[in-house]
């Protein structure tokens, strides 16, 4: 468990930085959703910023960045691999639209 | 069972050796599940992704963002205050410890009411699980399906903090329990960053 000689070493002003860099993230995603772009290019825009606060939450909020390497590294690349081999069916979805059998152009 | 009862001649250690990665028990096995919920939501999110994408009547019912924003602000708030929690559990702070937790159930509360607010007002539109005035039906079953599970989370989650802040006060539970769930309830929050760009901004009504 994270010791009460972290706690004390690291003030509560890096918890309320963290917070406020979160607050600020989220309201950009909301700046980008009334950004005049593609749905694809926004989706991308809002996904990163979405991944840079998931990994500031994790990594302080959730005290993984004080925890062993092997650990922080163990749960990055297990998620990392299985949520990237979930993305494999994306052309699927798009032939739901403009290809055979199941086509709603045609 | 006693160690001689896990020790075999010239295997001493095995099943007596220290937990996995130095990290204790509960804290793991936390970590292993919210692992293993990442695979749930994500699994949803891209369920959702592949019908929205293989639909040409998407609809955009969402007109205003301030609700959505607001749940955002309550629960983020949330995690500070559940931080706060742990930091007094940390420095022996028991009342302290106590009350911060209770602060981030209560903000958890307010998080499930503002979210019912916003269903109960699509339902009051005529959105239902499997049908809606603006489009495909798939929107409502996948919206309520991936809202409705953040908000499960969000309930168990206050209920937890609820019954873990009582049996600390009490004396029965620990600091390190305490952190085992402020990691569950950081969680929840981390998970709704992806719901809120995929679920609501992406289909704001420009």
């Amino acid at each position: 468990m994270t010791t009460a000689e972290d706690y004390k070493s690291n003030g509560i002003g890096k918890d309320l930085a963290i917070y406020v860099c979160l607050l600020v993230l989220a309201g950009l995603q909301f700046v980008i959703a009334y950004q005049n772009i593609d749905a694809s290019q926004m989706l991308r825009r809002m996904l990163v910023v979405a991944g840079i606060e998931a990994g500031l939450a994790a990594l302080f909020f959730m005290h993984l960045w004080k925890e062993k390497r092997v650990f922080l590294l163990f749960v990055a690349i297990f998620t990392i691999s299985v949520l990237l081999g979930m993305q494999y069916g994306w052309t699927d979805s798009s032939r739901m639209v403009v290809g055979a059998p199941f086509s709603k152009t045609q | 069972m006693s160690q001689a009862d896990f020790t075999m001649e010239g295997h001493s250690t095995g099943l007596t050796a220290g937990p996995a990665f130095s990290i204790p028990t509960k804290k793991l096995a936390m970590w292993l599940f919210i692992i293993a919920d990442t695979m749930t939501f994500a699994a949803c999110l891209v369920a959702y992704g592949f019908v929205r994408n293989g639909s040409l009547e998407w609809p955009r019912p969402f007109h205003s963002i301030t609700n959505v924003a607001l749940m955002t602000f309550v629960l983020l708030t949330s995690s500070l205050t559940m931080l706060f929690g742990l930091r007094s559990a940390r420095a022996g702070d028991k009342a302290g410890a106590f009350r911060w937790t209770m602060v981030t159930a209560a903000l958890g509360i307010v998080f499930a009411l503002l979210h019912i607010r916003e269903w109960q007002e699509l339902i009051d539109q005529g959105m239902t699980l499997f049908k809606n005035p603006w489009g495909t039906g798939l929107f409502g079953a996948s919206f309520f399906s991936i809202t409705g599970l953040h908000l499960t989370h969000v309930t168990c989650g206050v209920i937890a903090l609820i019954v873990v802040g009582v049996r600390y006060k009490g004396g029965r539970y620990n600091a390190d329990d305490i952190e085992v769930l402020g990691l569950y309830w950081h969680f929840v929050d981390l998970v709704w960053m992806f719901v809120v760009p995929l679920v609501y901004l992406l289909n704001l009504a420009h």
